[in-house]
């Protein structure tokens, strides 16, 4: 027996090691990697907090209020804001309270954020996928009519929409997502490309794997982490898009709001009512600023070609 | 080359004819017509207005005409602004948004570029930190946030500038119109000329021209801007797009006889052939500008051209 126990501790000892080692290989793949460089960038941590808050505000925060947005409080038209009689942020020239009426044109751009990065995933990734896969004519066919479409002046195309079908926000939406996929289909066919000649594609399709499904199958799990990315990249742009609109009067329609409405209520009210203006840009620029930093933060993380 | 400026029209051409013919169809397609009001007309007097404006006639003859007349600088009658035709606003308003247009964005790439590379030179010193952080403001700040806030701080509080009007074009109307189209861009540009000649002064040839004791400046001026320009002239296309956007909200805040108004108004007023004709000439524009850039870009970059 008492030769046994080194033997047995022995034994346990190695195993212990091969676990250590183990461990030790494990534990980085690529997406930890990644995880752990985006958390040491301090800026685009406390932007994705800033950013959660604002969500978590935006969805839950026109409750906490006693007001409704399209409410009008006689008592108090135009006044700065004040914590007694509850509106927290003022109210505009109609007594309307301006934190609901600022929550609720944050809804507007959150959904336009996030609507736009959707659509921009879901057709570039297809469209340039199949672009970058099946090379050759059809590819050339294909970047011809991105070409195309990218140097139209869209925002001038909304107008021109806007103009003939009247305002809603429905129009906005499918102009957004008309705009927002362009970029992304081409990062997506260099990505695609790239991909073509590894071997892994390379056996797919020795094994007689349809084309269609090596792109689902190999090529777009592949592109998700950098279509990811630019997406996020995407999103100040569209909101944008959807506030500039809205200041134009050419976007939602009350008494329904949004940033870029607010703004420019504001801005006509700036010399005697200035928190009007101050709210919304405030949310709206902390917002852009945000999504700026987060985007550059998982870019600097998941793109292969800063490594 | 030549093959390379030819084959790059090439493109230009079709993606004109398409924005026209999306811009006229849809047009067609809008619901109502833009005599149809409050009263409605007698249908005598309703197609005379109809035969006036040729609109008795089958689509296809419409848009034949409405392309010949194209041709030959036309852009047909306003439905609105009864006694004017598009070309009569539009001689009237362009030459004032050109002038602005152009200045701003001179000074965007100017100044952008100039700051950029200072910021490079000096990197991680408490000069590129400032640039840099002043650059991340500037991102987020779209000209309808910044117009406003523009107006308030010199206009109204200091009183250094007017807020307003335009008066034949005296300099110091156009200084804060300038600015409010142009901080966005510029602090794009900043930021993107600052990454590129970072890049560009860490590569070999630069270190071989400092090891040959060339003078500092000799070899920033020489070396070193030329290739680091690249990234900023494939910018210059989406910025002098945006920019042009931006000078619709810039004319409107600022009240500004340009076409930025009549953008506006024509599309709350739905006056169908203004805003077509409007949207076909800034199209145009916008084409011709990104064949440009396309060629200048192959002018700087020989790889370009090669290919």
């Amino acid at each position: 027996m008492t030769t046994m126990a080194p033997a047995a501790d022995q034994k346990a000892a190695i195993e212990n090691f091969a676990k250590d080692l183990e461990l030790e290989i494990e534990g980085r793949s690529l997406w930890a990697d990644a995880r752990a460089r985006f958390f040491r960038n301090r800026a685009a941590v406390t932007s994705l907090l800033v950013l959660a808050f604002i969500g978590l505000l935006v969805l839950i925060g026109p409750y906490l209020s006693q007001y409704q947005y399209d409410g009008i409080d006689w008592a108090n038209m135009a006044t700065p804001p004040s914590l007694e009689n509850g509106h927290w942020f003022g109210t505009d020239a109609l007594g309307r309270d301006l934190f609901v009426r600022t929550l609720l044109g944050g809804r507007i751009s959150f959904m336009v954020g996030i609507l736009g990065a959707l659509v921009a995933v879901l057709i570039g990734t297809i469209y340039g996928a199949t672009a970058g896969y099946l090379g050759g004519k059809v590819d050339m066919v294909m970047m011809r009519i991105l070409e195309i479409l990218q140097s139209f002046p869209f925002m001038f195309l909304v107008i021109l929409l806007v103009t003939m079908f009247g305002r809603s926000i429905m129009l906005i939406f499918i102009a957004i997502g008309a705009v927002s996929w362009l970029s992304m289909a081409r990062i997506v066919r260099g990505q695609t490309i790239s991909l073509k000649g590894r071997e892994f594609i390379e056996a797919a399709r020795v094994c007689g794997t349809r084309p269609w499904d090596i792109i689902r199958g190999h090529i777009v799990p592949n592109v998700l982490g950098i279509v990811a990315v630019y997406a996020s990249l995407l999103v100040p742009g569209m909101i944008l898009f959807e506030s500039f609109l809205s200041f134009l009067g050419l976007g939602v329609q009350e008494p329904m709001t949004s940033w870029g409405a607010l703004v420019s209520e504001g801005a006509n009210a700036m010399t005697v009512a200035v928190w009007q203006l101050a709210f919304p840009v405030a949310f709206l620029m902390i917002t852009l600023f945000c999504f700026n930093y987060v985007g550059d933060g998982l870019r600097d993380a998941l793109d292969p070609k800063d490594r | 080359m030549l093959n390379f400026v030819i084959r790059r029209f090439a493109i230009a051409v079709p993606t004109l004819l398409v924005l026209i013919t999306i811009s006229f169809f849809l047009m067609q397609a809008a619901p109502g017509s833009p005599f149809t009001g409050e009263r409605s007309l007698p249908p005598e007097i309703l197609k005379n207005i109809e035969a006036k404006y040729h609109m008795d006639k089958p689509l296809y003859q419409q848009y034949f005409m409405y392309l010949g007349n194209l041709a030959k600088g036309d852009l047909g009658p306003s439905f609105k602004y009864r006694d004017y035709t598009v070309n009569d606003l539009l001689s009237q308003s362009f030459p004032v948004s050109l002038k602005i247009g152009s200045v701003a964005f001179l000074f965007t790439v100017l100044v952008g570029v100039t700051i950029g590379t200072t910021a490079a030179l000096k990197q991680n010193t408490f000069l590129d930190y400032i640039i840099m952080a002043l650059a991340m403001t500037g991102v987020v700040l779209p000209s309808f946030v910044i117009a406003p806030l523009l107006v308030l701080i010199f206009a109204i509080t200091l009183q250094w500038l007017p807020a307003g009007g335009w008066q034949g074009g005296g300099w110091h109307f156009m200084v804060l119109p300038v600015v409010a189209m142009a901080i966005m861009y510029m602090a794009s540009i900043a930021r993107i000329q600052r990454s590129s000649m970072i890049e560009v002064l860490n590569s070999n040839y630069i270190r071989t021209a400092r090891a040959k004791g060339l003078p500092w400046k000799t070899i920033i001026l020489r070396h070193a801007m030329r290739p680091s320009l690249l990234p900023v002239v494939s910018y210059l296309g989406p910025a002098f797009v945006g920019i042009i956007t931006g000078s619709v909200v810039v004319e409107t805040v600022f009240g500004l006889p340009g076409i930025g108004q009549h953008f506006v108004n024509g599309a709350l007023n739905r006056d169908y052939s203004l805003v077509l004709g409007l949207t076909i000439i800034i199209g145009t524009l916008t084409i011709l500008f990104t064949a440009i850039v396309d060629i200048l870009y192959a002018v700087i970059d020989p790889k370009i051209r090669y290919q």
